[in-house]
């Protein structure tokens, strides 16, 4: 082959690779780096090692921060009250299961924060059976059920945002859900109680991904070949059978997609934390990593602590990026 | 068709599965049908309890009145076009070529590269934060709308890189091995056989690009908390109603349709790309 052919897919390639690697797989390496230091995000010191103080007055020099090393002590705090919460948690079930009614015990906000990533991740992912529902119920061919699938989905393009400012107005206490929260006595409504916070969150963070759900299982409904359908149908497949046996296994590439973006998303879960509850009500209720780092960061000045609970974060997201990564390898091959 | 097309109902099952689906799509919508009726609400009605499934009483336009007049929300409004167009331009391009790149030629590493492409677009915002914020800073652009064109430019480079090379690989090789053997050379192919294929994916991308860079939230309180002018709607609006609006509920339902309105619009307008889009890759094995 000529030198062109050889050289050319590296041209096509680099500005692409060049500003992606630099911006969005490079700083990964950084936050790494800072997780294993002390800093407050507003001490500098200059390159060449001098203190900010030591410079001349018109004198300038390329500022970087100023961190102390301390090893894995931020990973130590996070872990610090883990074993004391897991002993309470564990005491707590040992007294349900022994028919008393004990109380749920005071936490600390990590524990708080993982258990509540725990419930996004177990339950977030029910959009996809529920998107799947949808799309079962909506895939006809008419007009006018085209124009309802549209409505049925548009949801997805709203901001996350958006969802939260929209749910936080259904869940008000004295909104339309009133009635409801006056039967059960919840006083706080949703979003406004410690135990159910993240519960209608979470809820609410169903409303775009059912619509991607089902719109994703649209699309692979339609690429099923309607003669494999009629032949399972003559040889007397009828409704679950059939769905069981020859559509879901047919639907599995839209199930895929929909587990990984779903389980993602269950991770990223940021916008509508900070915008119905800001990880409240009290410390930690609703809140979960990818926001109470942000607020570590950036509110409590704590950048070490921040950038440890990004990487524990990450670590977590990597094992479900890496299944992903395989299968789609593997397709290639 | 799975299930059974329609027409091969029964009558009765046809009517009644008609009224099962507008009675299932209201109560999908009711969360929006209940923040725009209290975006036509006055404050004086919200605030006195009638925060239900009530129609406006009066109708009233105060919300919006509000929501346009404030200037640092009308300013992040406009802002969110100054950042969504550049970035989905960029992303667009430089991921065509890269997609072209990664597909149509043969060479070591190609698929690690193309993994890590993939790998980037999943890897949780707050692992990029506090390096791409202190970059920023040390180029001088935190708190400007530059800042998140950076960043938004460079991670949708990667879903974008992530679309285009899975489409250009089902686009046939033979028009491109003719091109050569005539010899064309290598920007000629891309330029005079594989681009005009491929516009068509572009515009798809560029839609969803569009509705994911608008929806931003997290980078612009990261990047431009204090720019009004530089962060992109959905945080202009946070601001306001957690700002000097807190509990104008109908400053918030304004506000919230307004910051859904421009990507409903385009969802609406450009429909069939945007599924195409979304489902590329969903339904291949």
């Amino acid at each position: 082959m000529s030198r062109a052919y050889r050289l050319a897919p590296w041209l096509f390639l680099a500005p692409a690779a060049i500003y992606f690697f630099s911006l969005v797989i490079y700083p990964i390496f950084g936050s790494f780096w800072v997780s294993f230091h002390d800093w407050d995000g507003t001490t500098f010191q200059c390159s060449d090692g001098r203190t900010l103080q030591e410079l001349a007055e018109d004198e300038s020099c390329r500022r970087v921060p100023l961190m102390t090393w301390v090893g894995l002590e931020n990973y130590e705090r996070f872990f610090d009250k883990t074993p004391r919460d897991a002993g309470r948690i564990a005491e707590y079930w040992s007294g349900v299961f022994a028919g008393e009614s004990p109380r749920w015990p005071r936490l600390s906000v990590e524990t708080k924060v993982v258990l509540n990533n725990i419930k996004w991740l177990v339950l977030f992912p029910l959009a996809i059976p529920i998107g799947l529902a949808f799309a079962l119920f909506l895939n006809q061919t008419s007009v006018w059920i085209r124009a309802t699938k549209s409505m049925f989905f548009f949801p997805f393009v709203l901001s996350p945002a958006v969802i939260g400012f929209v749910f936080q107005y259904f869940y008000d206490p004295s909104g339309p859900l009133e009635g409801i929260y006056d039967l059960l006595g919840w006083d706080s409504g949703v979003i406004g109680d410690q135990t159910r916070a993240t519960y209608g969150i979470i809820v609410a963070g169903w409303y775009p991904q059912i619509a991607y759900c089902m719109i994703i299982y649209l699309a692979g409904l339609t690429a099923i070949e309607p003669e494999q359908i009629e032949a399972a149908r003559l040889d007397g497949a009828r409704r679950w059978k059939l769905l069981r046996r020859i559509i879901l296994p047919q639907l599995w590439p839209a199930t895929f997609v929909a587990l990984v973006v779903t389980t993602i998303g269950a991770l990223r879960s940021f916008d509508l934390v900070q915008v119905m509850t800001i990880g409240g009500p009290g410390r930690g209720s609703s809140d979960v990593l990818a926001r109470y780092m942000y607020q570590k960061t950036l509110f409590d000045q704590d950048y070490g602590y921040g950038a440890t609970l990004a990487v524990i974060l990450f670590l977590i997201m990597l094992v479900f990026i890496a299944v992903f990564i395989r299968q789609m390898v593997q397709q290639e091959d | 068709m799975y299930p059974a097309p329609m027409e091969t109902w029964k009558p009765q099952s046809r009517t009644l599965y008609k009224i099962s689906v507008i009675v299932v799509l209201l109560l999908w919508l009711l969360p929006l049908i209940i923040i725009m009726l209290a975006s036509f609400m006055t404050a004086d009605q919200l605030n006195t309890g009638g925060r239900g499934l009530n129609l406006p009483n009066p109708f009233s336009i105060e919300g919006y009145r509000t929501a346009f007049t404030n200037q640092d929300f009308m300013a992040s409004f406009m802002n969110s076009f100054l950042v969504v167009i550049p970035v989905t331009a960029i992303s667009v391009c430089l991921a065509t070529m890269a997609g072209y790149g990664l597909s149509k030629y043969r060479f070591r590493g190609q698929i690690l590269i193309f993994a890590i492409f993939v790998g980037g677009n999943f890897v949780p915002f707050q692992i990029l934060m506090v390096p791409v914020l202190r970059l920023t800073q040390d180029l001088g652009i935190y708190n400007t709308r530059w800042a998140l064109i950076l960043f938004h430019g460079a991670f949708q480079t990667g879903f974008c890189v992530f679309f285009m090379r899975n489409f250009i690989a089902q686009l046939p090789s033979e028009l491109i091995e003719a091109a050569r053997v005539e010899g064309a050379n290598e920007w000629q192919i891309f330029r005079r056989i594989v681009l005009p294929l491929v516009v068509p994916a572009m515009s798809a991308l560029a839609v969803l690009i569009f509705t994911f860079v608008w929806n931003d939230f997290f980078w612009s309180l990261v990047l431009t908390p204090a720019s009004p002018e530089g962060m992109l709607a959905p945080a202009g609006l946070n601001n306001i109603i957690k700002g000097r609006f807190y509990n104008a509920w109908n400053v918030l339902a304004a506000g919230s349709l307004l910051v859904a309105l421009p990507p409903v619009l385009m969802f609406f307008v450009l429909q069939k790309q945007f599924i195409a889009g979304l489902t590329l890759g969903a339904n291949k094995g």
